[in-house]
């Protein structure tokens, strides 16, 4: 198994897509900062103006913490086509260039197969997210230095001390990357259905983005609809930086989005086995 | 050849939406055959070939390879066969070698870097062993396709197609690689193609598919014996020799006669002895040349069923 996951990692970075995530973040993710260091002042300002006629603020609010928040904020928009762009080409991609053929006339169980190629994408998108980490919170440190952390939430004003940040972060990356996961086996669930890459590609997007849109719109039918969207929990890595943290609600939104995970592989695993490979 | 049966396929079925693909088809190689598999576009070649290599799901029927159910036992069997489907299709963003290596590894043994070597030799890759395969011609694809269906040294060889896109000295050498694996290396070899000389050439037994189903099957030499040839004779005296078969039965063997060449519908065991009476009665035969191929008697048997 360890050798199939290896030839399919191999595979993965063999190909030019894989990289144009680690790009973009590579790219977009030092935008952000310097946007940032040009008008970060103002937005603390900003988010702590009501504060400001009661306490004095000291220290180095603008710091690589906070520019990590602001970059994990924007996770369940950009990062998932990322992810679906390497996700949603594993099973497909081999029906689009004709390997499948000399793929599964090979002594190795379909079952093996496909759960190496899960596998390879699960680690890719980890890979991704920890690129995330290094180019969000290590450059963000780098440049900016460490410090509390301010974040706003919808009536309050938490401010974290700076030897209690680095888990909360640590913790909500790890939870990220569960989300992520999530996209990723969406995608590759597709993947399994048809033979070309877009499909998987473009399918995904327009789950997440309907789902995204049906969590956001407040009318009754929908709140009733959100429980049982998996974007509803891609959030929850929020829940690391409240004060004092619900557990309870991380635990459940896990097991939710974990359970999505096993669903998705579960019907990829079911429908490659029953498969006519006709590509 | 022996009794030992490497590929028994029984009462197959595949059925896509309304199109019977392969209907109850029956079939039986033996080891050490080069077994011929023939048949018209459309006809379920190359479905029955998927359902050999676990492509393709069966509605009906069995499969057996090496005397064992083939979904029952497929990787053990798996191990067993090396196969080329249809277009030779391969990872095209890494070189041969990486291609081999991995399906190589996929093989459930260790393939060491001098056999895939070997293989690539043997196919007359080894010069561009590092070239990324996308930089390939079709025909070095088709080469590929072959050294990674020998590279587990499988004891059956299923080839689907290996000709294609190759040119003719190409083709000559697959041919005698098919030869070659079958007399020295003892292989069973299942060949699909639509290039039927390569049968008449290569194969000790076919089988006809037409519609799905056997049409017509058994030792290559039976089955072209069985039929009647068109013959043509090169002769110094066209005229006379018109005169001589006129005064025989040969006059309802003439076909037409066209430049001094005669053509005759002949069975093989008859070529002989229409050249000895035309010799014993004082003419200079300077050519016969058996003009039927399998093509034709291919093509007459799927007319016929048309």
């Amino acid at each position: 198994m360890i050798t199939l996951v290896n030839i399919e990692l191999y595979k993965i970075f063999k190909k030019w897509r894989t990289y144009i995530g680690f790009i973009a973040i590579g790219v977009l993710v030092p935008i952000i900062q310097i946007a940032i260091m040009i008008e970060g002042e103002e937005t603390i300002n900003f988010m702590t103006r009501d504060l400001q006629q009661s306490f004095i603020f000291v220290g180095n609010l603008l710091n690589g913490y906070l520019i990590s928040y602001f970059i994990l904020n924007s996770l369940t928009v950009h990062i998932p086509f990322l992810i679906a762009l390497v996700a949603g080409d594993l099973l497909a991609g081999e029906a689009t260039s004709g390997t499948y053929r000399i793929l599964i006339t090979r002594p190795v169980s379909r079952t093996k197969l496909v759960a190496s190629k899960f596998a390879a994408g699960l680690i890719y998108t980890c890979m991704l997210v920890l690129w995330l980490v290094v180019m969000s919170m290590g450059l963000g440190i780098a440049i900016f230095g460490v410090g509390e952390l301010i974040v706003l939430k919808s009536s309050v004003v938490i401010i974290f001390a700076r030897d209690d940040i680095l888990w909360r972060f640590l913790a909500g990356y790890g939870f990220a990357a569960l989300s992520m996961a999530v996209v990723a086996s969406l995608a590759f669930l597709f993947s399994s259905l048809v033979e070309n890459a877009i499909g998987p590609i473009v399918s995904t997007m327009a789950v997440i983005i309907v789902f995204v849109i049906i969590s956001a719109i407040r009318i009754d039918i929908f709140d009733k609809i959100q429980p049982f969207l998996f974007t509803t929990y891609m959030n929850s890595w929020r829940l690391f930086f409240d004060d004092p943290v619900d557990f309870s609600e991380i635990i459940k939104s896990a097991s939710i989005l974990l359970g999505h995970i096993v669903i998705f592989f579960g019907l990829t695993a079911f429908i490659f086995k029953r498969k006519d490979i006709l590509s | 050849m022996s009794d030992e049966k490497v590929i028994e396929i029984q009462n197959l079925s595949k059925q896509f939406k309304e199109v019977k693909a392969v209907d109850r088809l029956n079939l039986n190689v033996y080891k050490g055959d080069v077994f011929g598999f023939l048949g018209p576009n459309g006809a379920g070649k190359s479905t029955t070939i998927r359902m050999l290599l676990t492509l393709i799901n069966p509605n009906e029927g069995h499969i057996k390879l090496f005397g064992k159910s083939l979904w029952e036992n497929r990787i053990e069997i798996l191990k067993q066969v090396g196969a080329i489907v249809e277009k030779p299709d391969f990872y095209g963003y890494l070189s041969a070698y990486k291609n081999l290596e991995i399906l190589g590894k996929l093989s459930g043994s260790s393939i060491s870097s001098k056999r895939i070597m070997e293989v690539l030799e043997i196919v007359g890759l080894e010069k561009r062993y590092k070239s990324k395969v996308k930089t390939y011609s079709h025909g070095m694809k088709q080469r590929l396709g072959i050294a990674q269906s020998l590279l587990h040294d499988p004891d059956l060889i299923i080839l689907d197609e290996p000709t294609t896109g190759l040119d003719p000295q190409g083709m000559k050498e697959i041919r005698e690689l098919i030869i070659y694996l079958s007399k020295e290396k003892q292989k069973t070899i299942f060949l699909s193609t639509h290039i039927l000389y390569e049968v008449e050439l290569v194969a000790n037994r076919m089988i006809i598919i037409n519609k799905g189903s056997a049409q017509v099957e058994g030792r290559v030499e039976e089955l072209l014996n069985s039929e009647e040839l068109k013959v043509t004779f090169q002769v110094d005296d066209d005229l006379k020799a018109k005169k001589l078969i006129n005064e025989t039965g040969w006059v309802n063997k003439l076909d037409s006669s066209v430049n001094g060449k005669l053509i005759f519908n002949l069975s093989p065991s008859e070529i002989p002895l229409l050249n000895k009476y035309f010799v014993e009665n004082n003419l200079l035969v300077s050519a016969v040349i058996p003009m039927r191929s399998l093509e034709e008697f291919f093509l007459k048997l799927t007319e016929k069923e048309s």
